[in-house]
């Protein structure tokens, strides 16, 4: 049933998708994919669970979504039933990384737009999206790290949740490492197939000569702002924030956030750097062991949006971002709602 | 009720969630070697350690911290003999006093980061602490003379 995109009303035979905006008919378009064992064995274990006595609850989709009968056209649009198949071309692992990420994981299901009926747009697939207020990167080579997505750097990075040269989860997608990939069920090979799988989307191993060069040039950003600069977001990120994302070259410390290897001073839109400036990382997020303070209490949207453009001109190569304040702005009063 | 371990003991605590740190620390544990300076993290008076990391408690709010582990300057060192409060009393660093158990707790994570700081590293990891009094030139002092002998040089 699963594979044919059927999904029947008894809500336990279903996969909860936890995600609040994405519309349940694409989980079956990554379902549709797993194999005829696989399923087996979920039915099996789904099976094992107490029976429980609990009323469905409503259906939260907006109209027409909840429908049945208009989801018919939608799956008509956008749904192609079919099983996973094996590329002979590639290597067992990345096999085996692919079929976890697009039959199981569902990795594009944050990390590929959507058009605006929901769909995920496969033209597309794998070039970044937002997602509950944070970006979710690309994953192909538009991804704007300075240091590429090495295999060993995407392994470190989904079974710990930090990687040193690209920094800590955030957002979603620690729900994703510390959860669902945290898993005791999850050995580190499936992990490391799955990053095979992505470490070849980014066509990393081009770029592999030039990553010691990189990392010790973008190191040498990491003092900046401690001379005398006379300038107020100078001035800021110096009493805010120097003491802790302050590297002595030529690579970072684990413990200390590289910002000038941060994907997020270099991601087209601000949304990551300022969701993580106001919230701050708990003790229970991001990387293990690291917190961060919450600067929402302590910055204006001025000062933050004056620290972001700071930033952005200093650490990366990025042309500047646009509409800062707006942006932060927007997203404290986004936060404040969702409390 | 939030859980964490402070100075090595359990403790259990019913501020609300979103109180700072520093607040629980010092009011309803009454612990008061850690100060109130500016309230938004910018002077560094407030620095305690998280998971053995300078933090500033100010600004971190206590339901960020369960089940953490915390340090304050009471329990960086059992005897109060960590090689930096040795060598902040033989070279007398203090004037006021107020700014200097967060500049030990940010040193403490200095030279566990760089053991042999350079003075660009101390300057750029020491910046967020604030010395109205400035006493800077006896703390960069009293950081290398402590840096040297945690290094196990016995002689400058």
């Amino acid at each position: 049933m699963v594979t044919r995109g059927l999904c029947p009303g008894d809500a336990r035979r279903c996969r909860a998708r936890r995600v609040a905006s994405v519309p349940r008919l694409s989980v079956l378009c990554v379902h549709t994919k797993l194999s005829d064992a696989d399923i087996e064995a979920l039915y099996a274990y789904f099976m094992t669970l107490p029976a429980v006595s609990a009323k469905v609850p409503a259906n939260t989709l907006p109209f027409p979504l909840r429908v049945r009968a208009f989801q018919e056209g939608w799956k008509i649009l956008f749904f192609r039933s079919g099983r996973y198949r094996t590329d002979p071309s590639k290597s067992n692992e990345w096999n085996r990384g692919a079929y976890l990420a697009e039959a199981l994981a569902d990795c594009s299901g944050c990390h590929t737009p959507r058009n605006s009926l929901g769909a995920e747009k496969t033209h597309d697939a794998y070039t970044g999206a937002e997602v509950d207020g944070w970006i979710a990167p690309a994953l192909t080579e538009a991804n704007p790290s300075p240091i590429p997505w090495t295999e060993e750097e995407l392994f470190t990075y989904l079974r710990t949740g930090t990687s040193p040269l690209h920094g800590a989860t955030a957002g979603t997608m620690t729900d994703v490492i510390c959860g669902s990939l945290a898993l005791p069920i999850v050995p580190d090979s499936d992990i490391r197939d799955i990053a095979v799988y992505f470490s070849g989307m980014d066509h990393a191993s081009a770029r592999i000569g030039a990553i010691e060069a990189n990392t010790r040039k973008a190191l040498e950003t990491s003092y900046l702002g401690s001379g005398e600069d006379g300038d107020p977001a100078a001035d800021t990120y110096v009493s805010a924030c120097i003491s802790c994302h302050y590297n002595s070259g030529p690579v970072p410390l684990p413990a200390r956030p590289e910002l000038s290897l941060n994907s997020a001073l270099t991601l087209p839109e601000p949304t990551n750097f300022i969701q993580v400036v106001l919230k701050g990382v708990g003790y229970t997020e991001g990387a293990p062991g690291l917190v961060m303070p919450e600067y929402g209490s302590s910055l204006s949207d001025g000062e933050i949006a004056r620290l972001a453009a700071y930033l952005r001109r200093t650490r990366t190569k990025s042309p500047p971002w646009t509409g800062l304040e707006h942006k932060v702005a927007t997203i404290r009063q986004a936060s404040a709602k969702s409390l | 009720m939030t859980t964490f371990v402070l100075n090595g003991r359990t403790v259990s605590v019913h501020s609300p969630d979103e109180t700072p740190l520093l607040w629980v620390i010092r009011d309803e544990i009454g612990l008061t070697g850690t100060k109130f300076g500016c309230g938004i993290g910018m002077c560094g008076a407030c620095t305690v350690h998280v998971e053995g990391r300078a933090t500033r408690s100010c600004i971190t709010p206590l339901r960020a911290v369960a089940a953490a582990k915390i340090t304050t300057i009471e329990g960086l060192d059992p005897q109060g003999r960590h090689p930096l409060q040795t060598t902040w009393l033989e070279l007398q660093v203090p004037q006021c006093g107020y700014c200097q158990s967060g500049q030990i707790m940010q040193a403490a994570t200095l030279l566990k980061d760089y053991p042999n700081p350079s003075d660009r590293d101390i300057n750029a990891v020491m910046a967020g602490n604030v010395c109205r009094c400035m006493t800077y030139p006896r703390i960069r002092k009293a950081i290398k003379l402590a840096a040297s002998r945690m290094r196990g040089i016995t002689h400058d």
